[in-house]
């Protein structure tokens, strides 16, 4: 355990993610003030003034509140996205490792087929099908996450089945889902873990989009995409209202990162570079 | 123009040898004490959103007539920069003292551009292709009181009404009752055709509409110096400034951002013009719908809303706060913001005595636009004051809102600027999104065309705003200003805007 700290990256990636879902996990006890609460006679306020330390918005609301409640529905949407995703997608990759033939020439072209369109525009889609909310953004990120955990299950399954160990199981007559729950999955397991990192970094930055494009969750909830989105006008007379929640955003994504790669590092040691 | 396109040529033909001669050439030319340039004669207007189509008669959007009205399409009358009734294509007219007929005298040698004479028999084509049963015309209730159109010869038009109706000059003059020519009645969608200063160019879908200056036009009176225009669609208010900014639009009659007007104050080469509009930001409610069928739910709603707050947060303080659906531009206008001031204490006891002690919860459908957007979140946030839960559903204007809003009413509240000058008798129309019915304010509009005396009509229109304000159909916030952005040099654009349009007959640059 104590050797993880020796990896710089692993080490400020964690941090900088417990930090995140910690800021988050605080603004669901409290916030300097309710993030929905305007006072407009207090409207643009700049940072470390009477407006709060974080400055206020173009209804004087307190942005440090909103960029707090933001991480919140970021990171759980986020989250809850990519577990969607990771989950559906895996379960797809070792059935399919298990089964071969037709099933994972279809699967792979499937894959493909979703790969084919930009996640925001299948988003997008989406959004205009199901209406805009937290429920929209879950689906349509968990939706682009799927092929990429199945082929990332699929090929890490298929190397696992030649081995002696389960050709032996085989052998001696294990059934194909005791073999894929006993040998299978706790091999590729760690793959899995650190692909959940990286694609977390993705999904806050897909969120963060589809927020921008006013997809993401409705008002008042605050996200960091529609904080950046109405900040644009205001950029002359109140540029934190676009630094913040930027570099919001890009700490998440920078910090989820630097954590997919140092587990990489460890978890994962032969794709190594 | 001639010039553009000439340098416009030398540049793409520019070879690295050529550069030194044409320094030179330039050199000489500018240093050469006759040379002059020729002036510029081409203008590029920029909308924030693009109309759906080309005939003003056929379709209600604002944005038809901001394109086409007086540049394209003219009605038998006008109206003017400040809201006047002007003769046009009825160079005079005559009402009998009854108020029912009205004999117009058409002006002679008035060609419309594909070189079809005007006439009355076009005359009365047209207002019987508005007033028609299967007519689509959006102020079609306009031409209802017309019984009889009769054309005694080709220059007169005597139209008989079933009853006197004081406004029917007036809205003579209004986009949806421009005249157009019989076999291009049904092409003026996506080709107009009419007997303006401008004729159609092209429409290049979701970028412009170009126009070009009539060869022939009628009017000898005024000289149109332009010689082509073009209206270029940009919603996103960051784009328009910076589409103002390197000289790609050289004019925004409604600039979409008032946050960013500042940003243009000390500019050298762009003037910023704040003027009056007709533009009432009001907050429809569907009066069929519980609980919006209460006037007592309505009231609290209102008394909920501060109105200086709206202005403040939702258009940077530049705007006037409404307690009717009437502007202080308008004749006979009463302030009844008074009526149900912000009271969110009042509010919630009204509310109370409604049977909504706890408060309810309801869903507005709010187009793209940022006054809309952002008015909403404020009511969000005001109505949560007094308990009540308001989900914003964010809508496409203009097509979906038009679908479902205004069309189909299936909506709970709403909130839209509404554009149309004198418009208060939308509440009479029957139906209207709003679906608000009150007899007693019908009877007042009524009253209001039976009768010629402007006092006597200023008087009833202040009934109309006062029962109105009472009765709260609609939330009524603010009036937006008209924020024009255009080049110092250009002149001859309407400050205000006593009808919405982008009349160019008098659009010059300045030398």
């Amino acid at each position: 355990m104590a050797g993880i700290f020796r990896r710089p990256v692993l080490a400020i990636g964690l941090v900088i993610t417990l930090s995140l879902v910690a800021v988050a996990l605080l603004s669901l006890v409290w916030t300097p003030s309710l993030p929905s609460k305007m006072n407009i006679v207090q409207r643009l306020k700049p940072p470390l003034g009477p407006g709060g330390l974080l400055g206020t918005d173009q209804f004087g609301r307190d942005v440090m509140s909103m960029l707090m409640v933001g991480a919140w529905n970021s990171l759980s949407t986020s989250f809850l996205a990519v577990a969607l995703g990771a989950t559906v997608g895996s379960a797809i990759g070792v059935l399919v490792a298990m089964k071969r033939g037709w099933l994972e020439l279809i699967t792979m072209r499937g894959c493909d087929i979703i790969f084919a369109v930009p996640p925001i525009l299948s988003a997008m889609m989406l959004g205009a099908f199901l209406g805009s909310g937290r429920f929209t953004a879950v689906i349509a990120i968990a939706v682009f996450m799927v092929p990429v955990f199945a082929r990332l299950t699929l090929a890490a399954a298929k190397q696992i089945w030649a081995r002696d160990y389960v050709m032996a199981a085989i052998g001696i007559g294990r059934s194909n889902g005791r073999i894929t729950l006993v040998h299978i999955l706790p091999n590729i397991s760690n793959q899995i873990i650190v692909q959940v990192a990286i694609q977390l970094g993705l999904a806050i930055l897909t969120e963060a989009g589809l927020s921008f494009l006013g997809l993401g969750m409705p008002p008042p909830a605050p996200t960091w995409g529609r904080m950046l989105a109405d900040s644009q006008t205001f950029f002359a007379q109140a540029p934190w209202l676009a630094i913040l929640p930027g570099l919001a955003i890009a700490l998440a994504v920078l910090g989820l990162n630097m954590l997919g790669d140092g587990l990489r590092d460890v978890l994962d040691p032969r794709t190594r570079t | 123009m001639q010039n553009g396109i000439s340098w416009g040529a030398l540049g793409a033909a520019i070879s690295r040898r050529g550069v030194m001669a044409l320094a030179l050439a330039a050199g000489v030319s500018f240093a050469a004490p006759y040379a002059q340039a020729a002036p510029k004669t081409a203008v590029t207007i920029g909308m924030a959103v693009e109309p759906g189509g080309l005939d003003p008669t056929i379709g209600a959007q604002v944005m038809i007539g901001q394109v086409t009205w007086q540049n394209v399409f003219e009605g038998l009358t006008t109206i003017d920069k400040d809201g006047k009734v002007q003769p046009q294509l009825a160079e005079s007219w005559d009402v009998a003292p009854d108020g029912k007929t009205y004999t117009f005298k058409l002006r002679d040698g008035v060609k419309f551009h594909n070189g079809v004479a005007f006439d009355s028999s076009v005359a009365k084509f047209t207002l019987d292709r508005a007033r028609g049963a299967d007519s689509v015309n959006p102020q079609k209730r306009y031409f209802t009181s017309i019984d009889t159109i009769e054309t005694p010869d080709a220059s007169t038009l005597v139209l008989k009404l079933k009853h006197p109706t004081g406004s029917l000059l007036y809205w003579l003059g209004w986009p949806a009752a421009v005249m157009v020519e019989p076999s291009t009645a049904a092409e003026n969608k996506s080709n107009p055709v009419g007997t303006g200063p401008f004729t159609f160019g092209s429409w290049a879908k979701g970028v412009k509409v170009d126009l070009k200056k009539s060869a022939d036009y009628w009017n000898k009176q005024v000289s149109v110096k332009l010689e082509t225009a073009s209206f270029r669609f940009i919603n996103d208010p960051q784009g328009q400034s910076a589409a103002l900014t390197a000289g790609d639009v050289d004019a925004f009659p409604e600039f979409g951002a008032p946050e960013l007007v500042s940003s243009f104050e000390g500019s050298d080469k762009l003037a910023t013009v704040i003027g009056n509009t007709e533009l009432k930001v009001v907050a429809g409610m569907n009066n069929a719908r519980k609980p919006f069928s209460d006037k007592k739910v309505r009231q609290a709603l209102m008394m909920a809303v501060d109105r200086a707050m709206v202005v403040e947060g939702a258009w940077s303080g530049l705007g006037t706060p409404i307690g009717s659906h009437y502007t202080p531009n308008d004749r006979g206008y009463k302030d009844l913001t008074g009526v149900y001031p912000y009271d969110a204490e009042k509010a919630k006891a009204l509310l109370a005595e409604a049977g909504y002690p706890d408060g309810f919860s309801f869903t507005i459908k709010a187009p793209q636009m940022a006054y809309a957007q952002r008015s909403s979140q404020i009511l969000q946030a005001l109505f949560a004051e007094i308990g009540v839960t308001m989900d914003i559903q964010t809508t496409e204007f203009p097509a979906k809102w038009v679908a479902d809003v205004l069309k189909a009413a299936d909506y709970d509240m709403t909130i839209v600027a509404h554009a149309e000058p004198m418009d208060i008798d939308i509440y009479a129309r029957d139906p209207y999104y709003f679906n608000y019915k009150n007899p007693a304010f019908n009877e007042v509009l009524e009253k209001v065309e039976a009768t010629a005396d402007p006092a006597e009509q200023d008087k009833l229109y202040g009934e109309a705003q006062t029962i109105l304000a009472d009765d709260v159909p609609a939330l009524f916030l603010f009036v937006m200003p008209k924020l024009g952005i255009w080049d110092k040099k250009l002149k001859g654009l309407w400050e205000n805007e006593p009808i919405p349009s982008n009349v160019l007959t008098e659009v010059h640059w300045e030398e």
